[in-house]
């Protein structure tokens, strides 16, 4: 495409053709500050922050939504230009609530480094009439104070094009106008999958997790509580983020030492019950292809497949790790809760087991532990409150707090430990650390891979033309599309394999499996874009970082790297994978391990509740 | 202005729901057929409460919440029905410095409900309107067709409604 000459601030650029004002600014290394703007999603031009000086034009356009044109005289700084800026956020702020010292925003608000920024001398210029909400937190995982909220309806759009659910819109008009869900139902009343990509993309401080620090505050203190905590994969390499590194930095040594130094009587790893589902999970998939006759042509050797207890559900068989996912499959695709793996998430297995066997072998009682886990994710503090995750009984939930990457960076920054100086250390050993199959749980398309390898050597070596027991690399389901597809050989028959991350392309894939248009076997299916890197409850990034930079494969990269550098990398070889199944579990899908590793699911309804 | 959330029951015949899904099959792959759909509803039920939506929502894909927010957008659609006995008070400026609030509030405590809202047998509903042209009559209200003006004090709005609640 040839290129068309532009103006910028009296600077000639040549640049392509098909741009905004915004992006041809950016080329020229100059950043317009942006609030509602967020790039394929939401590009509306209300917050009227981006606007600029065009020469010849009637008005000042909004950068980030004016197509640039041949010889356009653009300038971005001029006296009026910052007026007019300056004037519009003075007004945003006027129906702000500005308690900034105690939002949980504070010093990573959008709206206050703006102000900063733009040189806001008075923030109450146009004080007058305020709207009044009341806070929202009722729900399980998401707290909505509207009196922060701008408008800018980048939760909207997240929620709407990114994730397809569109559970909450504006309402009322003018300005009357506010957030929420139809008929001003509670979120916790509508069909919301609790991903919270609303929470990630919202500016300021309107909307955020549902805070649990202080549960495990307390339970640290009480000198008669065992507090044992668990790290996810991915906040290895996010939560440097909060730190002021960058996305994807590769941190899993100082979170292990900073979880020692907050005075947690166990810090592990839960790489190995991403292993461990691996485990569960390869066997039902096994069950599953030989029960609905996909394995049924003798080709396969009798002992690494037992004809007892072979699984009911049905093909394809699709995982349950991403409780979003589930959430979302229970709300908007029932007909599929049948196809759901049995298998309870890492976090989950990681409670259940820790309670049951380990709290045996470490002689506790499972009353006296106060399980945590630290995740991605803001639908699993949803899921540690499901029902059928308790292994142990009698109430006791198999986790007893999930907190999200940002909670884990506030509790740090309370403790006043430095991050930056802490040596690297090592999670304690239950006897191994994990392998490089459980660390890609973390990314969209490392379940698929890491039950890949493991159902490779359960179905010994038939997968891929007889000889791959040992394929590691499943190139195929790796990088960042929304939907990838992939074929594999056993024996004379062909497994397929689907990855779908967002819901968005879940609907898609979900859908085209409905109509017979898709023919696979094992789907992998994550409720946020990209998998649990780009998770809810992951750090916030500034828009500007987030429009211009893929985040989630910054981060991807990383747990792949180190998959890599792995001695072990598929889950089977783990020593601690063998040990707990010969001291305690017997073998993958056993009785004892239904009991305590796998769960059920319900439909939901798509209902609003008023 | 922030409209008053449904309070009357929903009522709704099968004849109706009919018509509904009818007139939205007829529509639904038009683009833009949104508005349209949501204004025949209206014409069917009288107003567009959460058990009407959440079939237009059902039939055509769009998302409730998008639904809810056109029809809190356009003043033309309305969350109530009107009840079989319809108070309008003027709130034009002629009625309102002649003490408009005031029998609005009276009549409000008279009937249970509050302006915007209906009953919840339908039987009534009560609106704040802009000025309706009758200032030489302020201050006025309406009930149904009737037009009551000149009314002298709050209290006196009592015997007029007892006409109709009695009836």
């Amino acid at each position: 495409m040839s290129k068309i000459k532009i103006k910028i601030n009296n600077r000639e650029y040549e640049v392509a053709p098909n741009l905004t004002i915004l992006e041809a600014c950016r080329e020229a290394a100059i950043d317009i500050p942006t609030l509602c703007y967020m790039k394929e999603i939401n590009a509306i031009g209300s917050c009227r922050i981006c606007l600029v000086e065009v020469k010849n034009a009637r008005s000042m356009p909004a950068a980030c939504v004016q197509p640039i044109s041949e010889g356009m005289e653009i300038f971005t700084n001029t006296p009026a230009v910052q007026k007019s800026r300056k004037a519009n956020l003075e007004l945003i702020l006027s129906d702000h609530n500005k308690d900034c010292l105690s939002c949980i925003r504070n010093q990573t608000c959008e709206l206050q480094k703006m102000s900063a920024d733009l040189g806001v001398s008075d923030e109450n210029r146009f004080k007058g009439k305020m709207n009044e909400f009341e806070l929202e937190d009722n729900h399980s995982s998401i707290v909505r104070d509207n009196s922060k909220c701008i408008r800018c309806r980048r939760c909207i759009a997240a929620c709407a094009e990114l994730q397809e659910i569109s559970v909450i819109g504006a309402i009322n008009r003018g300005f009357d106008t506010s957030v929420g869900c139809a008929f001003e139902a509670g979120l916790k009343d509508v069909p919301c999958i609790a991903c919270g990509q609303c929470i990630v993309a919202c500016p300021v401080g309107a909307l955020y997790e549902k805070d649990e620090t202080e549960a495990v505050f307390k339970a640290l203190a009480d000198p008669d509580i065992h507090v044992a905590v668990c790290a996810a994969p991915s906040i290895r390499v996010t939560l440097g983020e909060c730190f002021g590194g960058k996305p994807g930095e590769f941190v899993e040594g100082k979170l292990a030492a900073v979880l020692k130094r907050l005075g947690f009587d166990g810090v592990y790893d839960m790489d190995f019950t991403a292993d461990l589902t691996v485990m569960e999970e390869a066997k039902e998939l096994v069950e599953r292809l030989t029960k609905n006759g996909k394995l049924s042509d003798g080709k396969l050797s009798d002992e690494k497949i037992p004809d007892e207890k072979i699984s009911d559900g049905p093909l394809p068989l699709i995982t349950s790790c991403s409780p979003g996912w589930v959430k979302y499959c229970e709300h908007y695709f029932p007909e599929f809760i049948a196809n759901l793996s049995t298998c309870k998430s890492p976090q989950q297995m990681f409670g259940a087991i820790y309670k049951t066997h380990f709290a045996k072998k470490l002689g506790l009682d499972p009353k006296n532990i106060f399980f945590v886990s630290v995740i991605p994710c803001t639908a699993k503090k949803f899921e540690a409150t499901r029902e059928g995750q308790s292994a142990v009984g009698d109430g006791i939930r198999d986790v007893d707090a999930a907190i999200t990457t940002r909670e884990l960076a506030r509790m740090i920054k309370k403790y006043g430990i430095n991050f930056d100086k802490l040596p690297d250390e090592k999670f304690d050993s239950l006897i191994e650390t994990g392998t490089g199959a459980g660390v890609i749980f973390g990314t969209s398309g490392g379940v698929m891979e890491a039950s890949l390898r493991t159902a490779a050597y359960l179905l010994g070596g038939h997968l891929l033309g007889g000889s791959s027991a040992d394929k590691i690399d499943f190139e195929e389901v790796r990088g960042d599309e929304g939907i990838k597809k992939a074929s594999y050989q056993i024996g004379d028959k062909t497994i397929n394999v689907a990855v779908a991350s967002g819901t968005a392309n879940a609907k898609k894939l979900l859908n085209s499996i409905k109509s017979g248009e898709t023919n696979v076997d094992f789907v992998e299916i994550m409720a946020c874009p990209g998998g649990c890197v780009n998770g809810g409850g992951q750090p916030v990034q500034p828009i500007r970082v987030r429009n211009f930079e893929n985040l989630w494969e910054r981060r991807a990269e990383s747990l792949y790297k180190d998959d890599q550098n792995k001695e072990i990398r598929k889950s089977h070889e783990s020593p601690l994978i063998k040990a707990v199944y010969e001291e305690f579990l017997g073998e993958p899908g056993s009785p004892i391990a239904h009991q305590i590793l796998h769960t059920h699911y319900a439909p939901r309804g798509k209902d609003i509740k008023v | 202005m922030k409209k008053i959330k449904t309070t009357a029951g929903f009522m709704g015949t099968s004849e109706q729901k009919e018509k509904l899904i009818a007139m939205i099959a007829e529509h639904k792959d038009i683009k833009g057929s949104i508005m349209p759909i949501l204004q025949k509803a209206q014409e069917i039920y009288g107003y567009l409460p959460l058990e009407v939506q959440q079939i237009i929502s059902d039939e055509t894909g769009v998302s409730m919440s998008e639904i809810y927010g056109i029809v809190t957008f356009y003043s033309q659609f309305v969350l109530n029905p009107k009840g079989e006995i319809a108070i309008s008070v003027c709130m034009g400026t002629a009625c309102y410095v002649k003490g408009a609030k005031d029998i609005l509030d009276r009549i409000s405590a008279n009937i249970g409900i509050k302006p915007g809202e209906t009953s919840k047998d339908g039987r009534y509903s009560l609106d704040a309107t802009r000025c309706i042209g009758a200032c030489g009559l302020a201050p006025v209200f309406l009930v149904n067709e009737d037009v009551y003006g000149r009314i002298e004090k709050p209290e006196d709005v009592d015997d007029i409604l007892k006409k109709y609640t009695e009836s």
